[in-house]
């Protein structure tokens, strides 16, 4: 099928502003987004700038807004588009570098303040062998350990775009991945973090991110449990996803 | 402006092995870690079914039998003392992960959870064995976000989007490495008294392959060219379940959860090539099975490509069958939940790119260029090894799929790619690290960047009569064709004269981007240069070993043979010319035999 594919570009040591470029190409409806992209600039227009890497949804280079929606170039086929006008553009509120790419370092940053790690300082299990953590416990934890820090989410958050102070949803996605593991000890730490006015009562329940990410991780929910944490001071606020809805992905 | 910095050691490479390095390296040397990507976007993100180590938590394993399995995985060209010293190790690096937080899946008494995988096996018995622990079908995920969250917490430097292009050597000793920022196209020169290179594997040379775009060997290829053979370049993994035409992996955990391959006629084919343990016979095993399904006419609707069936009465019929028992002994039934809830990416994976729910319909595979057993000669320890008496290049060091040590020797089995990047990138990085502390650093040469700008100069100043594109795609149809699952001298010629007839068409690319910012065509061409010089090693390999192993399969020498082949090679290049050298196999107690499944 004859696509118009439609790409936003800006190329800082030639252009003073950002332009739209249209390539028409002749594409397979299984195509993904990202092979279209590689076509143009492996084939047509060498200075087109994008990243991306493992081209099937799990390394988060490729984030970027195709018809208007932030999704993975890679996990977007042009016939599951159901046009043959497609418009490839940057995410939105990061700084553009050049073309598809966006200045990333601000987010990244925003992870790193909510403490993204295990905190546990009390002594290993005999024989050095593993913390014990039940089925059941681990369930909490099974959807936001899912986050590929791709920061579709975030970036299709108007929260975030009308003030970018706000940690955004990956950041908190990402806090919750352990303020709810059993074996963590820090929580109380991380949920005064995200009580500041940076954190989660700058979301407002939009549902932009749980429909941006392409894990498919219920982050709305996410957000609305370490809320209600915060509000109770309880950690057992968590409702786990049944392992099908977990499955059904 | 060519910046200079100086560290104790670099580590090249943000991916399980590098950010192991790094964690280990910083606790006593002043680190940096170095990576064309941003380190979560690291290949290691992608391994999907586990990582083995024999904890035993279901049933009686030993480090000793995974050694074995490993060597007999191996076709006997492993060495026997590193994969003993990996697969102790295993059990420490297991626990160690999930003490620094990965979030394994769990058994019900809360420890971590095993599952089976092709070639791990009970001694005794030869049944399969569950020594995989995993989280999920992400396992890789869980490893590099742990990593790179404890290297967070550990205060790493990182320079992300930096693009490494040369080393420097000095006296014989790594002095550091020559790096491009992509965000400005300045040149870094990283000043170092011990380099570690954790720079990935090279699948991205053929055509079908579930590797990233990203795994284009760029540290092998810049030792390479610094005179550092690569050792046993002619074993490559094709894993026998890739999505049709795209490669995507299909994890193997697929079948460690019951999942069958059938053929065309509906046939459990591998009944007839691995009697005993079958669908989870070892990557080479499978991956001839479907070509020789193929050659017969058994594949589906003649498209050369085989079905993976997951769908829960499928897995029960053969179930019963197989007379396969759950650990409790009670008889083995699944449910489409079950199974979903053991495979979430693979089922979306399969929505995705194939309309297909994996619990539902059988998913159309094909095998898929996976995994580099072979790359930059190392010793147990992470050291380079840099000729056939093992001679160590001081303060140099490789981990992970681009090194080789070798433990996978000519078929690696799976999960131990995990095990691989774990260990080794520890152990590089502490012995990186305590050779700094003893060594000084090494003058560097007048102009330490003159290689790296020649090299970009010669990519940007070409003819412009080629197109790297029209390069790369050949390339990867060449070597898919010729230097894939099955080879001959005739094929193996073929494609020994066209990458020549390539690389000379290569010196005629121009960089059709001019511009310093995130210039990705003169990085990318540049990659296409190290897989260009990677592929033809890895072919000259291929024909001058007369003999099939693992997963160098010929067909005009289809029979192992110990009495001339029982060796590693080491290629070097020398300008367009191959030179192979080869060095002895470490056997301690595991006489070769033949290996059967």
């Amino acid at each position: 099928m004859l696509v118009q594919l439609k790409l936003y570009r800006y190329q800082p040591e030639k252009n003073d502003k950002p332009y739209y470029q249209t390539f028409e190409i002749n594409a397979d409806p299984k195509d993904r987004v990202l092979d279209l992209l590689e076509y143009v600039r492996g084939d047509l227009d060498n200075t087109l700038a994008y990243r991306r890497s493992c081209a099937h949804g799990v390394c988060g280079s490729d984030a970027m807004r195709i018809n208007g929606r932030n999704a993975l170039a890679c996990k977007v086929l042009v016939k599951d588009l159901n046009t043959s006008e497609i418009t490839v553009e940057p995410l939105l509120g990061f700084k553009v570098e050049k073309d598809l790419i966006v200045d990333m370092e601000p987010f990244f940053a925003q992870y790193r303040s909510v403490i993204p790690y295990l905190v546990n300082d009390e002594p290993l299990p005999e024989g050095d062998k593993e913390r014990l953590q039940s089925p059941e416990q681990r369930l909490l934890i099974e959807d936001t350990t899912r986050c590929i820090l791709c920061a579709a989410c975030t970036t299709a958050c108007p929260s975030y775009w009308s003030n970018n102070q706000y940690v955004g949803p990956a950041a908190i996605v990402n806090a919750h991945r352990f303020i709810y593991d059993s074996r963590d000890r820090a929580a109380q730490k991380r949920l005064d973090i995200l009580a500041k006015p940076s954190g989660v009562w700058r979301c407002r329940t939009i549902f932009n991110c749980t429909l941006a990410c392409p894990r498919d991780i219920k982050i709305t929910k996410a957000i609305a449990e370490v809320k209600n944490s915060i509000r109770t001071g309880r950690l057992d606020v968590v409702e786990p996803i049944d392992e099908e809805s977990a499955g059904a992905g | 402006m060519t910046q200079t910095h100086q560290f104790d050691v670099v580590i090249v490479g943000g991916g399980g092995a590098g950010l192991m390095a790094a964690l280990y390296a910083s606790r006593g040397a002043k680190t940096a870690v170095i990576s064309k990507l941003y380190p979560v976007r690291s290949h290691t993100g992608a391994a999907q079914g586990g990582i083995g180590a024999a904890l035993g938590n279901y049933e009686e394993d030993h480090a000793e039998w995974h050694t074995f399995d490993t060597i007999k995985g191996s076709d006997y060209l492993g060495d026997q003392d590193a994969i003993d010293f990996m697969c102790q190790e295993a059990v420490a690096a297991v626990y160690d992960l999930e003490h620094l937080g990965l979030p394994f899946s769990r058994t019900p008494e809360g420890r971590i959870a095993q599952r089976p995988f092709g070639g791990h096996t009970n001694n005794i018995t030869g049944k399969p064995v569950r020594r995989s622990c995993y989280a999920a079908d992400r396992t890789g995920h869980m490893i590099l976000q742990t990593l790179y969250q404890q290297c967070i917490k550990n205060n790493i430097l990182f320079y992300d989007e930096y693009q490494v292009m040369d080393t420097l050597i000095v006296n014989g000793q790594a002095a550091g490495v020559v790096a491009v920022q992509l965000a400005t196209g300045e040149l870094h020169i990283f000043h170092a008294k011990a380099v570690v290179f954790a720079t990935g594997g090279h699948g991205r040379m053929w055509e079908i392959t579930s590797n990233a775009y990203s795994y284009t060997g760029d540290g092998a290829a810049v030792l390479l060219r610094r005179g550092v053979p690569m050792e046993d370049m002619e074993f490559f993994q094709f894993h026998p379940t890739g999505i049709y035409r795209l490669g995507i992996l299909i994890t193997e955990a697929v079948r460690g959860e019951g999942g069958v391959l059938i053929n065309g006629k509906g046939e459990r084919f591998m009944e007839r090539y691995a009697p005993n343990i079958k669908d989870l016979a070892s990557r080479d095993v499978i991956s001839r099975a479907i070509y020789l399904e193929t050659r017969e006419g058994r594949d589906v609707n003649g498209q050369k490509y085989m079905l993976l069936d997951v769908r829960p009465e499928t897995v029960n019929k053969f179930a019963e069958i197989d007379g396969r028992t759950r650990p409790d002994g009670s008889p083995y039934r699944v449910t489409a939940a079950e199974i979903l809830s053991k495979i979430p990416d693979i089922a979306d994976f399969a929505r995705t790119y194939l309309g297909v729910d994996p619990v539902k319909e059988p998913m159309p595979v094909q095998p898929t260029a996976h995994y580099a057993m072979g790359g930059i000669p190392t010793n147990m320890y992470g050291e380079v090894v840099i000729d056939s008496a093992n001679t160590v290049m001081p303060g140099m060091y490789a981990a992970g799929e681009c090194a080789c040590v070798s433990v996978h020797g000519a078929n690696r089995l799976g999960t131990n790619s995990l095990v691989d990047l774990i260990v080794f990138g520890k152990y590089a990085g502490i012995r990186a690290a305590e050779y700094a502390r003893g060594a000084s650093f090494q003058t560097l040469p007048a102009d330490p960047t003159d290689f790296n700008r020649e090299q970009i100069d010669r990519l940007m100043n070409g003819s412009g009569k080629e197109r790297a594109a029209t390069i790369g795609r050949e390339m990867r149809t060449e070597m898919f064709d010729n230097v894939g699952v099955f080879r001959s001298e005739e094929g193996l010629q073929h494609a020994i004269g066209k990458l020549h007839e390539l690389r000379a068409r290569f010196k005629e690319v121009k960089v059709g981007d001019s511009s310093r910012a995130y210039n990705q065509d003169l990085m990318l061409t540049w990659e296409l240069g190290n897989l260009l010089d990677l592929a033809l090693v890895t072919a000259e390999a291929c024909v001058a070993r007369t003999e099939s192993r693992g997963g160098h399969a010929r067909e005009d020498y289809p029979r192992r043979d110990d009495v001339s082949w029982l060796k590693h090679s080491l290629a070097n290049l020398e300008g367009d010319q191959v030179r192979l050298d080869y060095k002895p196999v470490v056997i301690t107690k595991y006489q070769p035999k033949e290996r059967t499944y």
